[in-house]
C-alpha cells in the first residue's frame, strides 16, 4: 500500500470546514433577511465579504497541496 | 407516488453510471494493449495545461490529424545584450530554433532558452532545464488581451465621458454603462472609503471593467485565460497594496504599530501581527483571482474533455449539459469576482484612509446604506 498522502487529506479537511462556514454565513444571512427584507442589500454585502474572505483561505489550502 | 418518483430516478441514475463505467472500461482497453492510438487522459491534460498557460501564439484550433495550427504568432521581444525583436513564427511551435544574430533559441513549454545550434536542452538537479533564459519581455496573447481590453475601455469609457459635454443622457452603449458606472461608485467606494471616495473611484472603475471583460473574454472560444494567470492578478494586488500604504494617514500606521487601548505587551505582540495583516490582505486578493477563474476554466474543460472520454450517446448530452450548466455560473462568477475585486480594494483603502472619530459615527448620523 502506499504511504498516506496527508497533504491531501489537510486540504480536505479545510474544505470541509470553509463548507461548513460557508452554510453557517449563507444560513445566517437568509435569517437575517427574513426577519428584516429591507435590509437585504446591506445583509447581502456583508455576506459576500466573509463569503469571500472565507474562500480565500479555501483556495490557500487547495493551491499549498 | 413521491417516492415512485424518486425509486424511477435513483434506477436511472444507476443505469447511466453502469454504462457510463463499462463504456469507459472498454474505452480504455486498446490503449492498454500498447496501441499506437494516443492516450486520450493524457492529451485531454496537455490540452488543459495548455489553455491555462500564457503562450506566445494566439491558436484558435489545431488540425489533430495534420498537425496544423490555425492561429497567428506573435511578436517576440527578448533583452540578451540588447533588444531582439523578431516573429514566433520563427520557432515554428517550438520544431525549430531561431537563430538570431548568431545567437540560437529554443521555444521549450512555452518558454524561451538560449541553446547551442542543435538546440540541445540540460536539465538540473530538479528536473527544469538549465538552459540560461534571455530576458523576456515579448507580447504574449496574455498581453495581447490585455492591450486589447485597455484599448477597448479606452474608447468606450472615453467617449462616454465625452458625451457628458454636451448632452445630460449617453446614448448608445453608454446608456448600458451609466449605471454601472454608478453602480460601482455609489454601492461600493463612497459606502466603504468615505468623504474621500471620488480620488480612487477611478481606480475602482478601472480594476473593475478590467476584470469582468477579461473574466467574460474568458468564457468565449478565443481561448483566453488572462485572469487565470497569476501574474496578472500579482500585478493587479500590488496596485492595490501600494495604493493602500501611500493613501494611509496617521491613524492607520498607529493602529498598525502602536494601537491604542491596548496593554504595552500585547501592543508588541500584535503590532508583527498586523504588519503580516499589510502584506496578506493584498496577497489573498492574488489567490481569490487567480484561483476562481483557473477553476472555472478546468472544470468547463475537464466537462468537455469527459464527453471525449465516454464517448457515448449518455455521457455526450449529460457532460454538455453540465458544461452549460458550469458556464452560467460561471458567468455570475466573473461578475462576482470582479465585484469583490473592487469591493475589497475599497474596503482596504476605507481602512487606510478612515478619520479615528469615524469609528464611533454619532446616533444622528447618516450612514451610508448600502
Amino acid at each position: 500500500m502506499e504511504a498516506l498522502n496527508l497533504d491531501l487529506i489537510g486540504a480536505g479537511l479545510i474544505i470541509i470546514g470553509a463548507g461548513f462556514g460557508l452554510g453557517k454565513i449563507g444560513s445566517a444571512a437568509m435569517e437575517g433577511i427574513a426577519r428584516q427584507p429591507e435590509a437585504a442589500g446591506k445583509i447581502q454585502t456583508a455576506m459576500i465579504i466573509i463569503a469571500a474572505l472565507l474562500e480565500g483561505v479555501a483556495f490557500a489550502a487547495l493551491f499549498a497541496v | 407516488m413521491q417516492k415512485e418518483n424518486v425509486a424511477k430516478f435513483l434506477l436511472a441514475c444507476l443505469l447511466m453510471f453502469v454504462s457510463i463505467s463499462s463504456q469507459a472500461f472498454t474505452a480504455k482497453e486498446p490503449q492498454e494493449g500498447g496501441d499506437a492510438k494516443v492516450n486520450t487522459e493524457e492529451e485531454i491534460k496537455d490540452y488543459i495545461d495548455h489553455h491555462l498557460a500564457d503562450s506566445h501564439y494566439v491558436n484558435f484550433f489545431s488540425d489533430g490529424e495534420t498537425g496544423a495550427h490555425y492561429g497567428f504568432s506573435l511578436p517576440v521581444i527578448l533583452w540578451d545584450d540588447g533588444v531582439k525583436v523578431f516573429s514566433s513564427g520563427k520557432f515554428h511551435h517550438g520544431e525549430d530554433l531561431a537563430v538570431i544574430d548568431g545567437q540560437h533559441y529554443r521555444l521549450y513549454h512555452s518558454k524561451i532558452y538560449k541553446t547551442d545550434a542543435e538546440g540541445t536542452i540540460t536539465y538540473g538537479e530538479n528536473g527544469f532545464p538549465s538552459n540560461e533564459r534571455p530576458l523576456d519581455f515579448s507580447i504574449t496573447k496574455n498581453v495581447l488581451y490585455m492591450l486589447v481590453v485597455s484599448i477597448l475601455m479606452l474608447l468606450v469609457f472615453g467617449g462616454l465621458a465625452r458625451q457628458y459635454k454636451n448632452r445630460k443622457v449617453p446614448k448608445g452603449s453608454g446608456r448600458v454603462l451609466e449605471p454601472l458606472v454608478l453602480y460601482v461608485r455609489d454601492e461600493i467606494a463612497k459606502p466603504n472609503i468615505g468623504k474621500n471616495y471620488r480620488k480612487y473611484t477611478g481606480f475602482l472603475l478601472t480594476v473593475f471593467f478590467f476584470i469582468w471583460i477579461l473574466n467574460l473574454l474568458g468564457m468565449t472560444p478565443l481561448g483566453v485565460n488572462v485572469t487565470g494567470n497569476i501574474a496578472v492578478t500579482m500585478a493587479l494586488a500590488l496596485i492595490t497594496f501600494f495604493i493602500v500604504q501611500f493613501s494611509g494617514n496617521k491613524d492607520y500606521w498607529k493602529h498598525i504599530f502602536w494601537m491604542p487601548g491596548v496593554p504595552v505587551p500585547m501592543k508588541i505582540i500584535l503590532a508583527p501581527i498586523e504588519v503580516l495583516g499589510m502584506f496578506t490582505k493584498p496577497f489573498a486578493l492574488m489567490i481569490r483571482l487567480f484561483a476562481n477563474m483557473t477553476a472555472g476554466h478546468v472544470i468547463i474543460m475537464t466537462l468537455l474533455g469527459l464527453i471525449v472520454v465516454f464517448q457515448n450517446w449518455i455521457a455526450g448530452p449529460a457532460f454538455f449539459g453540465f458544461t452549460i450548466f458550469i458556464s452560467i455560473i460561471e458567468l455570475l462568477v466573473a461578475f462576482l469576482q470582479a465585484y469583490i475585486f473592487t469591493l475589497l480594494s475599497a474596503l482596504y483603502i476605507g481602512m487606510a484612509v478612515e478619520e479615528h472619530d469615524d469609528h464611533h459615527p454619532a446616533d444622528n448620523e447618516d450612514i451610508p446604506v448600502v
